[in-house]
């Protein structure tokens, strides 16, 4: 094994920086002669903006200018724009109402951005701000997703009847209603998939610069993939050939899929800048990135499973109302269609299925992709109604899984409803999950934790996600507007140092290490000589970012293309140096070597006399040594995985211990075991934070965020959970892409909410509990045990 | 109307002039340029802004700068001597207890704080005393596990 390649825990290069504070995240950074921006956001959630009075606030101190939504009008600054494009049952397409930089004529949300002050500083830009007389009309508001489509609701925009985007459907319902007639049982599940926000703990930050001489503008912003902002900013929004708009996302404090989406404040601080002639700053407060940043989730949902009466799937019908919110988010479309319908079929064999979607508008922040984006939605759909299934037929939930689960035999396994799975070996996770959970004691820990006062749960949850967001060509006949592949340049230097150059971007995901370790394993190149850049529109020739768990299936695959280029010329080079034929020449561990001897030329020389070419077949090879690769996927790749999860519910507060819990992960190769536990640790606790404390809440009167801060919205503290027990299998790698690897970053969230809803539905059988809507919190439980108790007692 | 403040950070005298309402994380920040400081939440609740106040962890963006007047502040860049890093800095490090990094700072500093006043807690204790630190990354699991091993370290 070469050191510190492929497979190597090797410390990450990133932490020296991180941990002695000297991290470059977007508010760290400063610009010569810089100006501070405060967004002024509307406190209604639907009202008609009449007039904005600008003068007291423009004769603020240290106010420099005020922009409203009527400004960047009537300077040609266009919309934000949907990356997706959806088509309703009847082939017409989705409603995509303009969502304007700041707002002109409505708002529709809290928050929804109305004016911007520019000032010395940030206190007196929101001082300033404070000056601003807005006339606001209040109108009524809807934000609940069942209440959005009904007859009589508010109407968000005009011209979207009864607030549907659009109404699409997915799979075949015909065969479905057929397996349906002849079931020997049906399990029906109504539930709420809870709105969340994502809460990167770096809040957003944006600052624009404007430089008249080369009459070029930069935007430094906290986002996960610089290139698609500059591509969807410059093309749509202001209208900026790519030469002229450089983007920067230096260090990012965590994105979640928050980050991926072009934002107001990006478009606003660069197209300021130039107005005011000064770098203009924005960083979000945390109560401004509860009602500004895209949240996640929000799906009403019925669903059906029609089985044999031996607990065989024959069916699945699902019918689903997500909530979009008041405007369309970059992605919002493709998140509760393709990422979501396309999952259903989950690890079972199921051979029909029928998926309707109703996708709403409300007076409510935009709603995108957060962690798993659909895909736990869709996990914990199928992983509720397995889990209820089995318990209405008395089957165990080992036996009801194993009888339905795609065997290993069966790969490539094409699904009913579209992807078509390329490798998994479902029993074996599940087994191994199992045992690392000592499955067999439960009963006894049941029985131990009920002298204590507390109800033991067990509950099991498998997944597979679809990750890599894969070809192009496919992404594109389903309504993309953008091109799904990854670039990679590996530039040696003639001292034979590497710097290589992704289109990914890290915001914790550990890039700088885990791709250094492929440049080791693949060039042998030791890993302190090569230096990962990632980030920067000018030093990188396109990339299309990190979301989707897309990094190292799309992005690694790339860098693999680019060093077999490198290796290519490297071997025409040594040929000519060794004096042997091309076709001789063998490289492995940094050497080229002529097969058979023990001639041979490290990379490094090779490097060297790519750049000093004193020596070198300059007839046919051109001198330099810089490789760049574009990888486009052949198809999506398909983590998967068993949770386990242990709670006891305290009898008496309904309160809920996790005391267990298992993840069992197919990711394929494992580049980096170290950084891969630690993602599935971070995405287990967003899927318990679901599951038992996190809730988006909006009044349904007044239509305020009554979630708006740390006080209110519970995020997952340190003393939720317990340290947990992961392990891979790394037994049925991807078979389409170079490395066999499948994507990490988001599996822990996609599992980990049923698992632990499941287990607290164990915990409450006795009750007669059959469903828990997330979160459970002490008081949904202590109702639901005393609901019963009072029905008994009637 | 801006106010006078002096104080020591990272063993360094310095001094400004600053308005009255200036949080001691905006004078690290905005007047030292000290940015390691983070600041993740304006409800006192994240934990990002920890730093020390005469050796005791104190949250920077709930505190004046005023009210650090005359005292020695430690922030996260003043640990490292001379290129080596603080015990708990590198058991962060050697336990990959930090993804993006933001919240590292605070966190680095909290858990010094923590042994100092309880030199060998056990998991449990030390989930509590995280209470006041939030971290979206990790899921807690490897900052616990550098706490314990930075605990054994720091001879507690
Ligand atoms: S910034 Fe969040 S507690 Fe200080
Ligand atoms: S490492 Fe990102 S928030 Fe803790």
């Amino acid at each position: 094994m070469v050191e510190n390649g492929i497979g190597a825990r090797v410390r990450r290069k990133e932490d020296f920086r991180f941990l002695t504070g000297q991290g470059t995240y977007t508010d760290d950074m400063n610009r010569p002669g810089q100006a501070h921006v405060f967004l002024l956001r509307s406190p209604h959630a639907h009202a008609r903006l009449k007039k904005i009075d600008a003068r007291q606030a423009l004769a603020a101190p240290g106010v420099i200018a005020v922009i409203t939504g009527a400004d960047l009008e009537a300077a040609g600054v266009g919309p934000l724009p949907c990356g997706w494009q959806i088509f309703n049952k009847d082939g017409t397409p989705a409603h995509e109402p303009p969502h304007p930089v700041l707002a002109v004529g409505r708002v529709r949300h809290v928050g929804d951005p109305v004016a911007a002050v520019i000032a010395e500083t940030r206190a007196l830009a929101r001082d300033g701000a404070e000056k601003l007389v807005v006339d606001y009309d209040p109108l009524p508001s809807v934000t609940a997703t069942a209440q959005a489509a009904k007859a009589g609701a508010p109407a968000v925009h005009d011209g979207a009847p009864n607030n549907v985007c659009f109404d699409w459907h997915f799979g075949d319902a015909a065969a479905v209603d057929q397996a349906f007639a002849k079931a020997a049982h049906v399990t029906t599940i109504d539930l709420y998939n809870n709105r969340l926000v994502a809460n990167a703990i770096e809040p957003r930050a944006a600052i624009g610069e404007y430089d008249p001489a080369a009459d070029r503008h930069t935007l430094y912003t906290a986002s996960q993939n610089p290139h698609v902002i500059r591509l969807l900013m410059g093309a749509y929004v202001l209208k900026l050939p790519e030469a002229k708009l450089r983007v920067v996302s230096p260090d990012v404090g965590g994105g979640f899929g928050s980050k991926i989406y072009h934002y107001a404040e990006e478009a606003l601080v660069t197209w300021a800048a130039k107005k005011v002639g000064r770098p203009v700053k924005w960083t979000a407060d945390r109560s401004e990135s509860f009602i500004s940043d895209a949240q996640g989730r929000d799906h009403v949902t019925h669903a059906e499973l029609a089985l044999d009466k031996s607990g065989k799937f024959l069916a699945l019908r699902v019918q689903t109302t997500a909530n979009l919110g008041g405007y369309l988010s970059t992605f919002s479309t493709a998140i509760p269609t393709y990422l979501y319908a396309t999952l259903l079929a989950g690890l079972y064999t199921t051979p029909a299925i029928y998926c309707g979607v109703k996708a709403v508008f409300t007076n409510t922040v935009p709603v995108d992709a957060y962690r798993g984006a659909g895909r736990p939605e869709a996990c914990f759909v199928v992983e509720r109604l397995v889990e209820k299934a089995a318990q209405e037929m008395g089957l165990d939930k080992t036996e009801i899984r194993r009888k339905n689960f795609v065997p290993k035999s069966a790969m490539p396994y094409q699904t009913p409803v579209a992807l078509q799975y390329d490798s998994g070996d479902f029993i074996t996770h599940m087994e191994a999950a199992l045992k690392l959970a000592d499955h067999g004691g439960a009963e006894k820990r049941r029985a131990d934790a009920k002298k204590r006062g507390k109800l033991l749960g067990v509950g099991l949850s498998t997944y597979i996600e679809a990750c890599g967001i894969a070809p192009s060509n496919v992404a594109g006949a389903l309504g993309a507007r953008a091109g799904l592949y990854e670039s990679a340049e590996v530039r040696f230097h003639p001292t034979g140092t590497v710097t290589l150059f992704t289109g990914s971007h890290s915001h914790g995901q550990s890039h700088e290490t885990t791709f250094a370790q492929l440049i080791a394993e693949g060039l042998g190149v030791p890993i302190e000589n090569v230096e990962v850049v990632h980030g920067d529109t000018d030093r990188i020739a396109f990339g299309m970012g990190t979301y989707g768990s897309r990094s190292l299936p799309v992005g690694g695959s790339a860098i693999v293309k680019a060093m077999d280029k490198i290796v290519a010329k490297g071997k025409k080079i040594a040929a000519h140096m060794l004096e042997a034929a091309e076709a001789d020449i063998e490289f492995k561990n940094g050497t080229f070597r002529v097969a058979g001897t023990d001639k041979g030329l490290s990379i490094g020389q090779i490097a060297f006399s790519a750049y000093v070419p004193h020596n070198f077949p300059l007839e046919t090879v051109e001198p330099g040594l810089d490789e760049t690769a574009f990888y486009d996927p052949k198809n999506f790749t398909f983590p998967n995985g068993t949770h386990i999860c242990e709670v006891e519910v305290d009898e008496d507060t309904g309160a809920v211990q996790l005391t267990r819990f298992v993840a069992v992960d197919d990711f394929g190769r494992i580049i980096n075991p170290m950084v891969v536990e630690g993602q599935v640790h971070g995405g287990i606790v967003q899927g318990v934070g679901q599951a038992l404390v996190e809730d988006c809440i909006y009044d349904p009167t007044s239509g305020q965020l009554v979630t708006g801060s740390y006080m209110d919205y519970c995020m997952p503290k340190a003393d939720l959970v317990p340290s947990f027990q992961v392990a891979t299998n790394e037994g049925a790698p991807c078979t389409h892409n170079p490395l066999g690897v499948k994507g990490c970053g988001e599996a822990g969230t996609i599992g980990a909410g049923a698992a632990v809803i499941n287990a607290v539905v164990d915990a409450l059988k006795g009750f007669g509990v059959t469903h828990m809507d997330m979160p459970a919190t002490p008081e949904k439980i202590w109702r639901a045990m005393h609901g019963k108790a009072a029905k008994a007692a009637e | 109307m801006t106010i006078a403040v002096a104080m020591k950070v990272n063993g360094k005298a310095v001094s400004g002039q600053v308005e009255a309402r200036t949080l001691l994380v905006q004078f690290l920040r905005e007047n030292l340029r000290l940015t390691g400081t983070h600041v993740g939440c304006d409800t006192s609740q994240c934990g990002a802004c920890v730093v020390h106040i005469n050796g005791k962890a104190v949250k920077s963006c709930t505190t004046l700068a005023a009210q650090a007047d005359g005292t020695e502040v430690t922030t996260i860049e003043g640990l490292a001597r001379d290129g080596k890093l603080h015990p708990m800095q590198e058991a962060f490090r050697e336990h990959h207890a930090l993804q993006c990094g933001f919240c590292t700072p605070g966190m680095v500093m909290s858990a010094i704080d923590m042994l100092r006043r309880i030199p060998r807690p056990d998991e449990a204790t030390i989930r509590h005393e995280l209470e006041g630190n939030i971290c979206r990354c990790t899921g807690y699991h490897n900052i616990v596990k550098a706490i314990q091993a930075a605990a054994k370290v720091m001879g507690g």
